[in-house]
């Protein structure tokens, strides 16, 4: 177990963080930025658990907060989609370029 | 005694001041015109009282009267030594013009009551004449050259008010307008002046300026005559300057344009301001720092020259005109001139202070009498309605008491025994004689040049032709005409008060006679010009058309003021205007409103750049968050731990 | 591939495949509670809701529009400077383990203590977790009713 290591896990959590910045960043549609979004929040779940396994194994917080994450990010998941569905209705595009009504 | 009473001589004249400019029009406008002469009366005789306090009662030193300094304030502190103080001076010649003023003024203030009857700014008229005693007032009880300065100013201010008192005229308003700026140009030269004589003696006080610039020893004397500018030490410019300060305000040439225009205002204020007090205040300038150009002989040359110069000038041109005040106008620039000329030629101490003694006695018989002759003036336009002579003429059955009057000051004015006139004209011839020959010549023929245009004058108002003016509201009110009786008993007596033991060069009483056989030229002279008056203007004739076709170019030239206005508009509208003015005006648009637009352009610019940041887009804000982030990770990272 | 797919349900397909390979990683970390929600809860739940929200609002088949390329490769360079700087660190931090005894992530512990409000209780954040729960569903509700107009 410990071959692999706790800078791997880490290493491949950082990757897929900034992934899922990259995609948040670049993507056009409103939907797959909320699927980078949901890429990024797995990969901060991979970096709880793997600091609860390897340095604290005494303690249970690790785990109790990746569940709470998963929890908090469905309930976001849910409302984020409410959101695109309303502004689809008013907009007739999911392009997020088309909302730009906040400028100047 | 106490001294706070003195005070109040120049301070009723303010209080008045305030009280009819701010409560005047609306409440007291009935009475403002008695509040004016009643405050001015309580000030002439606190005036009376003090001079003879000073000249009678008060000790004389070595038989020197001493200047007393009443009261003392010390406004401004500029350095150790020099400061701006606030303060009233008693001196022989400052108790002269205090009582000339107080007592002209009154004289006006009375003969308004009547004069400006009517008038719808009544209250405001009296206001301003108010002001303008008061700032009169202030100016000859002056301790220190820069309240001098202050009070001149607000003398000028006082006769820009006045002279455009009637602003719907536009005469007017250009009149007044030319009278300030044209004053307040010779108050640039004045202001200079002050600057480099205080520069140099390290003080503004009068009394200290002039014992530091006399004495041959002191080192601020050395100093001021060892710097020179263009050859010319800077005592002598500091001193020119402030006399071209005085030579605006007196009406010399070259900046004497102004005096003949200012006659738009009402007649009793050319009476006041433009005949016995605001023009002297250019002599009394050069009168208070005589010391010192006593010390500075070229200095004093100037003022020689420039008097006597301006009284020829004014003189000649006296005789070709035809509207009665400006007649007036130029005799009284003509007058002024001598008393110039006679400071200029007089030395300082004893029997040399001839001149300035004279000086002094001639300014204080010329305030009576040519204050009597304008008011007299003012009757007669009050009656006919018109500045014109040719719309007057054979006015002494309908106007006797201004007759007699105008009659007694143009005999005191022309200098015959035992008018007023003659004394202290005959003073002066004498101090020219001594000292300088070729200025007596020039004045005895100006004086016989003066007696004869203003006999033309008064034989054209009352003699002439037979008038045409009808007798719609008779000579004028009681308030008119006592003043004229009270002027012309003056005229009459002034002559023999003894000035000679009271107002001279160093104090100490001066003996003086009358030289019969020296006067016989002079009277002569001015009998000659009266009876060539009589013969050309008693009775109407073709002779004095067929002179002027005679004199041909000469008498155009004279007509027309020796095309001085001309002269005058051609350098500003070309010169100043085309050069600096413009130059200036494009500067100011191009260079400095330029500047301005191009310092809010760019920022417009950069503004609307930073704008394009606030895109609306969401990944454009996570863009700038998360480099935000990095370079903010990187900060605390490597630069922090 | 999941952020870089041209054609959304592709893209969704792919992150569906991303999620289950998260939950063979918890797995083999040995927490298998967390993995099992994480199959129930993201896998069945959320990528299902994506998958119905693209249907609802997009034609599912047609290709998406290509990013600006400025900004990609802007973005890209700054991810990956970020990235190599985040793994430069982790890989010269040394990681000090805990020496107490070590507690075995079973369900019935987690049970206990999320349901304990003594020391190492998460009874708190239980509760309003799930207060945050029923709030976000009434508010995704509200947010996406549509509006019938008045009669």
């Amino acid at each position: 177990m410990n071959e692999i290591g706790l800078t791997q896990v880490l290493i491949v959590s950082t990757i897929l963080f900034f992934i899922g910045v990259y995609g948040f960043l670049t993507r056009r549609n409103m939907i797959t930025m909320l699927m980078s979004i949901e890429l990024i929040l797995n990969s901060i779940n991979i970096n709880f658990v793997a600091f609860n396994k390897y340095l604290y194994a005494d303690k249970l917080d690790g785990t109790f907060f990746t569940i709470f994450i998963i929890t908090i990010a469905a309930a976001e998941a849910s409302v984020a989609i409410a959101i695109i569905i309303h502004l689809y209705r008013n907009l007739k595009s999911i392009d997020v370029d088309d909302a730009d009504m906040m400028k100047f | 005694m106490s001294n706070y009473y003195i005070a109040l001589i120049p301070l009723l004249p303010l209080a008045t001041f305030v009280l009819l400019g701010l409560f005047g029009r609306k409440y007291l406008s009935g009475i403002s015109g008695i509040i004016g002469t009643l405050s001015l009366l309580a000030s002439t005789i606190i005036s009376l009282v003090t001079a003879y306090n000073y000249f009678f009662i008060t000790e004389r030193v070595n038989g020197v009267f001493q200047p007393i300094i009443a009261l003392k304030y010390t406004w401004l502190q500029f350095s150790a030594n020099v400061s701006i103080d606030l303060g009233i001076m008693l001196d022989p010649i400052s108790m002269m013009m205090i009582v000339v003023v107080t007592f002209v003024s009154l004289m006006v203030h009375i003969f308004s009551l009547g004069y400006m009857k009517g008038e719808e700014r009544f209250a405001t008229y009296y206001a301003f004449l108010s002001l303008f005693t008061f700032s009169m007032l202030g100016l000859v009880l002056s301790t220190n050259i820069f309240q001098i300065y202050m009070f001149w100013e607000l003398v000028g201010v006082s006769s820009f008010l006045l002279i455009g008192y009637y602003f719907d005229k536009p005469s007017a308003v250009a009149a007044s307008k030319k009278a300030f700026i044209v004053t307040r140009f010779a108050d640039l030269g004045f202001l200079i002046g002050i600057l480099i004589l205080a520069y140099n003696a390290e003080t503004l006080d009068f009394g200290i300026l002039i014992e530091r610039l006399t004495d041959a020893t002191s080192p601020y004397l050395i100093n001021s005559t060892a710097s020179t500018l263009l050859g010319v030490s800077a005592l002598t410019w500091g001193l020119v300057l402030v006399f071209l300060g005085g030579a605006g305000k007196s009406a010399m040439f070259p900046f004497h344009i102004w005096l003949p225009d200012a006659m738009e205002g009402p007649t009793p204020v050319s009476a006041l301001i433009h005949a016995a007090t605001m023009v002297v205040a250019g002599v009394f300038l050069v009168a208070r720092l005589f010391p010192i150009f006593a010390f500075d002989v070229s200095a004093l040359t100037v003022v020689t020259y420039v008097g006597v110069f301006s009284a020829l000038f004014a003189a000649i041109i006296a005789c070709t005109q035809t509207d009665i005040k400006r007649v007036l106008a130029y005799s009284t620039m003509s007058q002024i001139g001598y008393m110039m000329f006679s400071l200029g030629i007089s030395h300082h101490g004893g029997e040399n202070g001839l001149g300035y003694m004279a000086s002094m006695f001639h300014l204080f018989t010329h305030a009576f009498f040519k204050s009597l002759l304008f008011l007299g003036a003012g009757a007669v336009i009050h009656l006919v309605h018109s500045n014109e002579m040719k719309d007057m003429g054979g006015l002494r059955k309908l106007m006797p008491i201004t007759h007699i009057t105008f009659l007694i000051a143009c005999l005191a004015i022309a200098g015959i025994p035992p008018f007023a006139g003659f004394f202290s004209k005959e003073e002066i011839l004498m101090a020219a004689f001594e000292n300088n020959k070729l200025v007596y010549v020039v004045a005895v023929f100006t004086s016989g040049l003066t007696a004869f245009y203003m006999f033309r004058l008064y034989y054209s108002i009352f003699w002439s032709k037979q008038s045409h003016a009808h007798a719609d509201h008779g000579e004028g009110t009681l308030t008119m005409k006592i003043p004229l009786i009270i002027l012309g008993a003056c005229a009459l007596s002034v002559g023999f008060v003894p000035i000679a033991s009271l107002v001279t060069s160093d104090g100490a009483a001066l003996e003086t006679h009358i030289d019969y056989i020296f006067s016989l030229t002079p009277v002569a002279l001015a009998i000659a010009g009266i009876l060539l008056a009589t013969s050309l203007y008693k009775n109407e004739n073709s002779k004095p058309q067929s002179i002027a076709n005679g004199l041909g170019g000469f008498y155009t030239a004279a007509h027309k003021k020796f095309y001085m206005d001309e002269l005058y508009l051609f350098i500003t509208k070309n010169i100043i205007f085309n050069l600096i003015g413009k130059a200036a005006a494009w500067i100011d648009k191009t260079i400095v409103d330029g500047f301005m637009n191009l310092l809010a352009d760019v920022t417009a610019e950069i503004s609307n750049l930073i704008k394009g940041l606030q895109s609306g887009k969401l990944q454009h804000y996570a863009v700038y968050f998360f480099v935000g982030m990095i370079g903010f990770m990187l900060l605390f990272i490597y630069l922090w731990i | 591939m999941a952020v870089t797919a041209r054609k959304i349900f592709r893209s969704a397909i792919y992150l569906l495949f991303s999620l289950i390979g998260i939950a063979a990683l918890y797995f083999w970390m040995n927490v298998e509670f967390i993995a099992a929600v994480q199959i129930v809860v993201y896998v069945g739940g959320i990528v299902v809701l994506i998958i119905f929200s693209i249907f609802l609002t997009h034609d599912s088949s047609a290709d998406m529009k290509k990013p600006n390329l400025i900004s990609a490769l802007f973005s890209a360079f700054a991810v990956s400077f970020a990235c190599a700087l985040v793994v430069l660190f982790i890989t010269n931090h040394t990681f000090i383990p805990s020496s107490n005894a070590v507690i075995e992530p079973s369900v019935k512990n987690i049970g206990r203590q999320m349901l304990s409000t003594t020391e190492h209780g998460f009874m708190l954040p239980f509760e309003v977790v799930s207060m945050l729960l029923l709030a976000a569903m009434i508010g995704s509700i509200v947010i996406a009713l549509k509006t019938k107009p008045k009669v």
